[in-house]
């Protein structure tokens, strides 16, 4: 489109071989839900998901609607007590209530609707403020209000807003509002839970590039939450894919990208409206047939055999394990070999 | 003779806190077979566009002045007995959530049903065979078993395959789609895209699609207008609109869109924050945010001006770099 896109820098990745931050194990996310009287069923949000994050990366999380990526990204923060497995953060287990505060010091999280995440009944000051609040980071109300208004210009509000309340802001400005909140302990690593889905196209770049600058300034580690999956490719160093509550495939962004190894990641990618009239010209997309099984009746063996144009006997009966493939490339498909 | 000639129109929401002039003159053409894409971000009104076509307003929305040709045939001003004919008959709508577009105590069956009896001649046996005919048309699996479901039984790209199926059991010359698809999921958004493009072969109607997402109309449009604080910025084929963006408005939202290639680099945002409709500047709407803003254009507004003759554009850099003359600035 503009000659800019040609003289493309190539993203700067010594994160590649950084330390993990953050590493999850076999996490698990059951809720139990009523199925009828006095019955309940688990619903298997997150089902045994394993992988790790580095230091200084973005990790993006994507998925369809249902898939898990949202509750994954909620229990990694305690905010879900787990129903099995370990969220490790920097060498350390979290497990007790005193270490679910420590971890909340240093993990926080940007919700999705900027409308519903801010107390209407608040002041913009009080909202950023309320984390130094409950974790008790200041000596001094002069120190609190200057930190609150630091954490303002750096997300770019204006601080003489500070005492208005989140109804007299736009969408764009109360996700700023939302980002300040995330920030204002210090954090290592923050949770975007669909952070620019609800803003219009001209805002979302804002603050896409808002969350590169606050990366980069802050030294801090990300696990993206979207469903777009241009913006996703856009702002992650690794992309991991969930399906019904597993995860299918885990690479670089780019790789990821060009060279989808499961056979839903292709459909996913394949789907992608790229927005230009040639490639959707020429775009051969993969068809998925059926719908995304209920998460309540998750079908035996691979989850995605009912939809898989490829599945044979082995993925109706057994759960292909989430290996490593290549290096650096994790994909849970019992035919990833002969397909690719 | 265009299937749909819009001209000058004008449609304004009266609230308490003032006239938002929610389309503020926009004209386009749309001929039969084509799809037309209508771009713009929120508030920038391209559903009142839509609804002013359907006469389909909220109490407070008012058609100011305009006209609006349906073959020929003035809509605007039209009685309520002729705009019944002309909704669901000739031109039909679907709505961006299908979640609250069906009726949650009818039966898909009777919902279809009701369209087809009420707009033509066909009995309930004929109009039965009519909606298992139009879900079969929508792939949608078992269609007699499906007549007899509830919505809450129906997934939403169900949902919405329900509703394009209703919209196009009586055969209309214009489907207009309002963000059909924002609600869906990446693969379903495809399936049903596919869906529109095929039946849309098929029957040759023409279709408006309204949408937010210049993916979707990269991949089904042919003509596209660009919309911002109720005017055209710019409109032509989709080519002309990705590949020679002639408005500083598009230009800003091809830059700001992040695209298989732009990863490790910034993206270049749009500054500023989206127009407040009841305090519209006097020039050029988009001038306060626009980096290239001169001081003409904060003065006075840019006429529509033809770049070539599929594509026209309003802003005075063209006229500035001599694309357009001055003088043809009211071609």
């Amino acid at each position: 489109m503009t000659a800019k896109q040609d003289i493309r820098t190539e993203g700067s990745t010594p994160k590649a071989d950084g330390k993990p931050i953050l590493e999850v194990s076999h996490l698990k996310q059951y809720f139990q839900i009523n199925t009828g009287f006095i019955q309940t069923r688990p619903l298997k949000a997150v089902d045994d998901i394993s992988f790790s994050i580095r230091e200084g990366e973005t990790l993006g999380l994507v998925g369809e609607s249902g898939c898990g990526k949202t509750t994954a990204g909620r229990t990694i923060l305690h905010l879900y007590k787990p129903t099995a497995g370990e969220v490790i953060f920097k060498g350390k287990p979290i497990r007790t209530k005193q270490d679910i505060a420590e971890y909340r010091k240093k993990a926080t999280m940007v919700f999705q609707d900027p409308y519903s995440s801010l107390d209407p009944r608040m002041t913009v000051a009080d909202i950023i403020g309320e984390p130094l609040d409950i974790h008790k980071m200041y000596s001094s109300k002069q120190e609190r209000r200057d930190r609150i208004l630091e954490l303002m210009d750096r997300v770019g509000l204006n601080s003489e807003h500070a005492a208005r309340y989140a109804h007299e802001f736009s969408g764009g400005q109360r996700q700023r509002v939302g980002i300040a909140r995330a920030l204002a302990v210090n954090p290592d690593f923050v949770v975007c839970d669909e952070p620019v889905s609800a803003l219009d196209v001209s805002i979302q770049a804002q603050v896409i590039n808002m969350f590169d600058e606050l990366q980069s300034e802050m030294n801090l580690t990300y696990l993206f939450i979207a469903h777009d999956l241009l913006v996703v490719r856009h702002i992650s160093d690794r992309i991991a894919v969930m399906y019904l509550g597993r995860m299918v495939e885990l690479a670089d962004a780019g790789e990821i990208y060009d060279r989808p190894l499961h056979p839903y990641t292709k459909a996913l990618m394949s789907a992608v409206p790229v927005p230009d009239p040639k490639i959707a010209r020429a775009n051969k997309r993969v068809q998925l047939h059926g719908e995304i099984p209920s998460p309540l009746n998750v079908p035996a063996g691979c989850p995605f055999h009912t939809r898989c144009p490829y599945a044979k006997d082995v993925c109706r009966e057994s759960m292909p394990p989430f290996r490593e493939i290549e290096k650096g490339r994790f994909v849970a498909c019992h035919l990833a070999d002969e397909l690719n | 003779m265009a299937l749909l000639e819009v001209r000058d129109l004008h449609t304004s929401f009266f609230t308490d806190a003032g006239e938002v002039r929610a389309v503020n003159g926009i004209s386009f053409d749309l001929d039969h077979g084509k799809v037309l894409g209508i771009v713009g971000e929120s508030g920038s009104g391209k559903s009142v566009t839509a609804y002013s076509v359907m006469q389909i307003l909220a109490g407070t929305g008012k058609i100011i002045s305009g006209s609006i040709k349906l073959d020929g045939q003035e809509l605007v001003g039209a009685d309520e007995k002729v705009m019944k004919d002309v909704r669901g008959n000739r031109i039909s709508i679907i709505f961006q959530d299908p979640m609250t577009s069906l009726n949650p105590t009818y039966t898909i069956g009777k919902q279809l049903m009701e369209a087809i009896l009420l707009h033509t001649n066909r009995n309930r046996k004929e109009a039965f065979d009519r909606a298992v005919e139009m879900l079969k048309l929508v792939n949608v699996n078992e269609p007699e078993k499906r007549m007899k479901q509830y919505p809450y039984e129906f997934s939403g790209g169900m949902r919405q395959r329900v509703m394009i199926a209703m919209a196009l059991a009586c055969e209309p010359d214009i489907l207009i789609a309002d963000e059909p698809t924002t609600a869906l999921d990446v693969t379903i958004q495809a399936g049903i895209l596919e869906l529109m493009k095929d039946i849309q072969k098929e029957i040759g109607m023409a279709i408006i699609m309204i949408t937010h997402d210049l993916g979707v109309v990269a991949q089904l449009c042919d003509e596209v207008i660009v919309m911002y604080a109720g005017g055209i910025c710019e409109q032509g084929t989709a080519d002309e609109i990705f590949y020679n963006p002639c408005h500083e408005y598009t230009k800003g939202l091809m830059r700001s869109i992040p695209t298989t290639t732009s990863a490790g680099r910034k993206l270049e945002p749009i500054s500023g924050t989206p127009i407040d409709l009841l305090n519209m500047p006097k020039g050029c709407p988009f001038a306060p945010r626009c980096d290239a803003a001169m001081k003409i254009c904060i003065r006075e507004k840019a006429e529509r001006a033809l770049i070539n003759k599929d594509h026209a554009a309003a802003c005075w850099m063209n006229v500035k770099n001599g694309i357009v003359s001055a003088e043809n600035g009211n071609a």
